[in-house]
């Protein structure tokens, strides 16, 4: 290929594709710059980097609501972007649209919750905040191990600072510390994992290691390969659980949770978990043999031969036939040695079928491997939530069973891609659902654990103990978010709940649901407890008087929390639509 | 105004949401006025039980006045809620939800009446007591499994504040104990409720069965639309009996762990109602949970929470999973033996009077578990319908009788309670000498809940009685023997509490008349105890069409299950291939056994004058065939 070509292919990609579905990160690129530009600009006016981070991540949401409604209506045709590197299909949309709104409420709560004492300091945590979600996205949208990679540790660095952003206070920084070394390390064994993956299948690129994959397993050669592979699947799921803050990987969580600020035990628990568990969902059903079709990969030799099929078709329908010619040619671009391996012995077009019947193996290792990580994950967390006494403790261990709860799914999505397409999508759809949920739930609980701690309070549960009493719609709001926690109606974490059992029910995973449903029984002990503190008690004679009016920016927006619980409950149809005509990008 | 109650959707939604309504009104009233509180909260009730007794008294070409002679479901409320799941806003009347409809407003009228007393935090007990009321009113109405579950759910929250807030020393454990137990429940059903969702098939339903489960229209053109496309999943539970009365049921075909699915869901459902109901072994949440909980409260839950696992269990278990029903049926009974017996038992060692009156409850449920699960669908050689239908009938009226009577001994309780603050057994004695009328109509309770002929927990138990005898001749007999247990603990308890020379336990100076308030609430359910044991049909006329219907499918259901089994037996037919209709039979697996407990007594000449008395509308019976004698 010459550098013409190459060059010609890669404008040609650029910019009519990938940069506009690019679009809403650049302008979060764009958010960042002018944060760290305000200060010069504005020196007396510091409270301006909120407002300039805030139009930012609008901006940024404004830029993709015109894909987010065609993923609504099925229209998005998003494929792969970058030259394969990044996918820019629904489900990567309706998730980017989540971090960004993300993004937007984070940064105004913050603000409101008079977290830092200066507001000089907001621009680092806006610009903290804004290329961690920027990471996010790139992680949800990734089509290449690089891109998860890069992904992941764009995400994970901001996030170790953030942890530490009261530079003043012991706890936080020895929080920020513990996390960032946790991190590396798991950073590193997973880096591994994926050159030992890209050793064996010769390629980064999702699709084509799901057929690369699927080609050793359905050889001769596969036993002794198998090893290797295994070796490779579980060094990669060690960086994700950490991410996910999985069992065996979630030490870091509870210590990190406690000294960090509340506003960022947020950020952590919903946003970075959200973006591991995106990533994960996409991973395994990639693996497992959904996914999306590779669609454009000018990389490949034959640009020229794609620019002319596009210019003879230029809305692009000539998708299919293409993609197969594609793939074949990229996996050769990649690794000549298999090309010519590949050629000569077996069928030039692989069919979904065949690579669904081939990739049966590592559908069971995939499954075994979350199924046994969604159990130990839900369990664990919510058996050492009960002895908490740290209100940010307990919810950092709540948000690990949620984890755990959030697996589930994911695993279903991979038993059903093999025989039941429908219900892995549905699968998909409960996890996208569950996390639109969780965002309000647990995020509103880390909103009420910040406005108790600006009143006056301190972080032991005890403290909450007569807050019916002296706050009755703060503590009301609070209750509901923590019985929508355990999934109990009329809240939206039941409808929640019920969406992901229904997935479990329907690819007959009886074992993880009666796990599941165990564990909700389980956690209504510990979130009881707070309820009980709160309603069922007195405080100290002793003890300050805490008060948080409803009447109040605290009150505002812990009601804004809660409300949707309601309100998403009564109307999650639209909602799970939404999920579904997101999850049929992916399977 | 009116005009609009006269739509099913209005007035059904109306009697379930207006409480909550309410509720929401009360939240902007000023706390410091607690007796404006109270009142609203009380027209609220009233409003409600107002409300539901339009259908009962509107004249017979109104479109929600209650027919005496359909015995399916009526004033139908069906709205799309949540298409993707299929589930429905679906409501609806019958005879076997109407009459407990009834009891529950009509309790929390009274409950609220006995509230206040009730000083502490009066704005969130009204606001928490009107939504235990929709949810309980939502729960019988509910025809929709997910809607059902969700107003089941809604229950449990408000229930666990006013245990826990307003309840006795211990009511912390009492509350948690209630949330957990009711909550495992929950979970379990919601396992099975997903279970049956997943595996049933609309499309299996023939067009008359989905116009009788009220499919709408457009729906049953959805199922001709899909018919080869795929299974097209409800949560209907008209529908859900529909398929569960297959011959070939979609929930009997497929297999875990050695049994079918309809055998697992049938278990938990079950045991998720027989939490709430409660059954033996998992009654433990409800001495500790009536004893801590303040009067009214102990009222609504002995008078209506625990009627829910009846309800649950003639609803939903029996007619959606007959064959796991059909197989279980002797487990069923047994634990309402047991609990009978045990009930009764623990009752008898209780000196605190609360607990004891909590462990009549459990014996006096064990009878409705034996009346709905005695699976007497066999009267001699022939089928019929009669003896299982008078069973069911008891066990209904068991139910009503039994909110009458345990609430009004719960109130009678916490009225001596407020006079002299304890509740100890061996304390009291001599109250018929301070408190003459009060004493008097204790016994009248009392006496009600014993069972004494004339009052309403007579014909209840003696349906029962006589019911089961067809099923196991043993069961019916211990059955039998509970009563003089009964009468036992609670004749003990009179001569305990009323009797003896005078009252020489603490505060009895308190002993004072009852008041024009506690006068106003007791009165109605002495009447009422009266009335009923006096005249059973009002409420029997009521309920019958539907126990009729309910008992007359599953014994069909029986009839066609006997003669696959005996077709499969005889080596001939099992060629037979399963696409005719049930009548002409469908091999199936000769798993199920007839039960090892079902014992057929020659008729007693009283027996045999009941069942002809109840016996005149029934079909001509048919043969048995298979392996009966």
């Amino acid at each position: 290929m010459s550098i013409y070509e190459l060059m010609a292919g890669t404008l040609y990609d650029l910019w009519p594709q990938s940069l506009r579905a690019f679009a809403p990160e650049l302008a979060l690129c764009g958010a960042i710059v002018c944060v760290l530009l305000v200060r010069v600009v504005l020196p007396r006016l510091p409270v301006a980097v909120w407002y300039v981070a805030m139009a930012g991540a609008a901006a940024a949401l404004w830029l993709i609501l015109p894909d987010l409604t065609r993923t609504a209506l099925g229209e998005l045709s998003g494929g792969e972007i970058f030259t394969g590197m990044l996918i820019a299909d629904g489900y990567a949309t309706v998730l980017r649209a989540f971090f960004l709104a993300f993004a937007l409420v984070f940064i105004a709560f913050v603000q409101a919750s008079k977290l830092l004492d200066d507001d000089a300091d907001a621009t680092e945590l806006s610009v903290l905040a804004l290329s961690a979600v920027l990471g996010m996205c790139v992680m949800v949208s990734a089509n290449h191990l690089l891109m998860v990679f890069l992904g992941i540790e764009m995400a994970s660095v901001p996030c170790y600072v953030l942890a530490g952003i009261l530079r003043r206070r012991r706890p936080g920084s020895e929080a920020a510390l513990k996390y960032a070394v946790y991190g590396a390390a798991a950073s590193g064994v997973m880096l591994y994992g994926i050159s030992l993956f890209g050793g064996a299948t010769g390629s980064l690129h999702l699709p084509t290691m799901a057929h690369r994959l699927a080609e050793l397993l359905a050889s001769p050669a596969a036993a002794g390969e198998a090893t290797l592979l295994i070796v490779a699947g579980l060094m990669l799921a060690v960086g994700l659980a950490f991410k996910l803050s999985a069992f065996p990987f979630h030490y870091w969580a509870p210590d990190v949770f406690e000294g960090a600020p509340a506003e960022i035990g947020a950020f952590l628990s919903v946003a970075s978990k959200a973006a591991a568990l995106g990533l994960t969902m996409r991973l395994a059903v990639c693996l497992a043999g959904g996914g999306a079709e590779p669609s454009s990969l000018p990389m490949a030799a034959g640009v020229g031969e794609q620019i002319a099929s596009r210019a003879a078709s230029p809305a692009g329908s000539d998708g299919r036939e293409r993609v197969m010619i594609d793939r074949e040619r990229t996996a050769g671009g990649e690794n000549a040695a298999l090309e010519a391996h590949a050629g000569t012995d077996r069928p030039a077009l692989h069919d979904r079928a065949w690579l669904q019947a081939s990739l049966a193996p590592a559908r069971k290792f995939l499954y075994s491997l979350l199924a046994l990580l969604a159990a130990a994950t839900c369990t664990l967390g919510n058996l050492a939530a009960y002895g908490q006494a740290n209100i940010k403790r307990l919810l950092a261990y709540s948000t690990i069973a949620h984890a755990g709860y959030l697996l589930m799914p994911v695993c279903a999505a991979v038993v059903a891609v093999g025989n039941d397409p429908s219900a892995a999508r549905s699968a998909v759809a409960a996890m996208l659902y569950y996390l639109m949920i969780y965002f309000f739930m647990n995020f509103g609980a880390f909103a009420v654990v910040a406005a108790v701690r600006q009143a006056g309070g301190d972080e032991r549960i005890e403290s909450l103990a007569g807050l019916g009493r002296r706050s009755p719609g703060v503590a009301v709001c609070f209750a509901a978010m923590l019985f929508s926690l355990v999934g109990i109606p009329p809240l939206a974490g039941f409808a929640a709940k019920f969406v992901i059992f229904g997935s479990l029910v329907r690819t007959d995973l009886y074992l993880l649901l009666a796990i599941g449903g165990l564990n909700t029984v389980v956690s209504l002990f510990y979130y009881l407890r707070v309820v009980r503190l709160m309603f069922l008690r007195e405080a100290d004679a002793g003890a300050k008087p805490l008060v948080v009016p409803v009447f109040s920016t605290a009150g505002a927006y812990i009601a804004a929390f809660a409300a949707p619980l309601l309100l998403f409950f009564v109307w999650w149809d639209g909602l799970l639509a939404w999920a579904e005509a997101a999850a049929m990008a992916l399977v | 105004m009116f005009e609009y109650l006269r739509d099913p959707t209005v007035l059904l939604s109306t009697i379930i949401f207006f409480p909550a309504a309410a509720a929401l009104l009360l939240c902007v009233i000023p706390g410091r006025h607690a007796a404006l509180i109270k009142l609203t909260a009380l027209a609220a009730t009233v409003a409600v039980c107002a409300a539901s007794l339009i259908p009962a008294c509107a004249a017979g070409g109104n479109p929600v006045s209650f027919s005496l002679h359909d015995g399916g479901f009526q004033q139908v409320v069906k709205l799309a809620w949540i298409p993707s799941f299929n589930i429905e806003y679906y409501l609806g009347l019958d005879g076997i939800s109407y009459p407990l409809v009834l009891l529950t407003t009509f309790l929390s009228v009274l409950a609220l009446a006995a509230s206040w007393k009730i000083e502490k935090a009066v704005k969130a007990y009204c606001v928490l007591f009107l939504l235990l009321e929709t949810g309980m009113l939502g729960v019988f109405m509910a025809l929709d499994f997910f809607l059902f579950y969700v107003f089941w759910e809604v229950m449990l929250l408000p229930m666990y504040f006013l245990i826990g807030i307003w309840g006795g020393p211990r009511r912390e454990y009492a509350g948690i104990k209630f949330f957990l137990f009711t909550l495992v429940g929950g979970v379990l059903m919601l396992i099975a409720m997903l279970m049956l969702y997943f595996a049933g098939d609309l499309t299996r339903l023939s067009p008359e069965q989905l116009i009788a489960s009220h499919i709408a229209p457009e729906t049953a053109e959805a199922v001709a639309s899909v018919h080869t496309t795929g299974p097209l999943h409800t949560f209907s539970l008209p529908a859900l009996s529909e398929m569960g009365r297959l011959p070939n049921s979609p929930f009997a075909q497929r297999q875990w762990l050695g049994q079918s699915l309809e055998w697992w869901a049938f278990l938990l459902l079950f045991i998720g109602f027989a939490i709430k109901l409660p059954a033996v072994p998992v009654h433990t949440w409800l001495p500790d949970a009536h004893v801590e909980a303040p009067t009214p409260i102990s009222m609504i839950l002995a008078g209506v929470l625990l009627k829910m696992g009846g309800y649950g269990i003639v609803r939903i278990c029996y007619p959606i999973c007959p064959g796991a029903a059909y197989d279980l049926a002797w487990f069923v009974c047994g634990l309402g033996v047991l609990s009978m017996v045990y009930g009764a038992f623990a009752a008898m060692a209780q000196t605190d009077f609360k607990r004891l009156v909590a462990y009549s409850s459990v014996s006096h449920m064990g009878y409705v578990l034996l009346g709905l699960g005695a699976w007497s669908a066999v009267a001699g050689t022939q089928y019929s319908t009669a003896g299982w239908q008078m069973g069911v009938t008891g066990a209904m009226f068991q139910m009503i009788a039994h909110g009458i009577s345990s609430a009004g001994m719960f109130f009678l309780v916490g009225v001596v309670y407020d006079r002299v603050h304890h509740r100890d057994l061996n304390q009291f004695g001599g109250l018929f000498q301070k408190m003459p009328a009060y004493s008097g109509l204790s016994m009248i309770i009392f006496f009600a809940a014993l069972g004494l002929p004339g009052l309403c927990g007579f014909i209840g138990e003696f349906f029962v009685v006589i019911a089961s005898w067809q099923y196991s001749a043993v069961m019916a007999v211990v059955a039998a023997g509970v009563v003089i247990l009964t009468a036992g603990y609670i004749l003990w308890t009179i001569q305990r509490v009323y009797l003896g020379p005078e009252y020489k336990g603490p505060h009895g100076d308190a002993l004072g008349p009852l008041s024009l308030r506690e006068w106003a609430i007791i009165l109605p359910l002495v009447v009422l105890a009266v009335v009923l044991g006096v005249y059973p049909r009002a409420a029997i006329d009521v309920m019958s069409p539907s126990v009729k219907r309910h008992v007359e499918q599953l014994t069909d259901w029986t009839k066609t299950r006997d003669q696959t089994a005996s077709l499969s037996v005889s080596p001939s037919s099992s060629a037979t291939t399963p696409d005719e209709s049930g009548e002409k039979g469908v091999s199936r697996d000769d798993r199920r056994q007839w039960p090892p407990v079902v014992a057929v007594e020659p008729n007693s000449p009283l027996k045999t004058a009941v069942l002809h008395s109840l016996q005149k509308e029934n079909d001509a019976p048919a043969e048995i065939g298979g392996r009966r004698p």
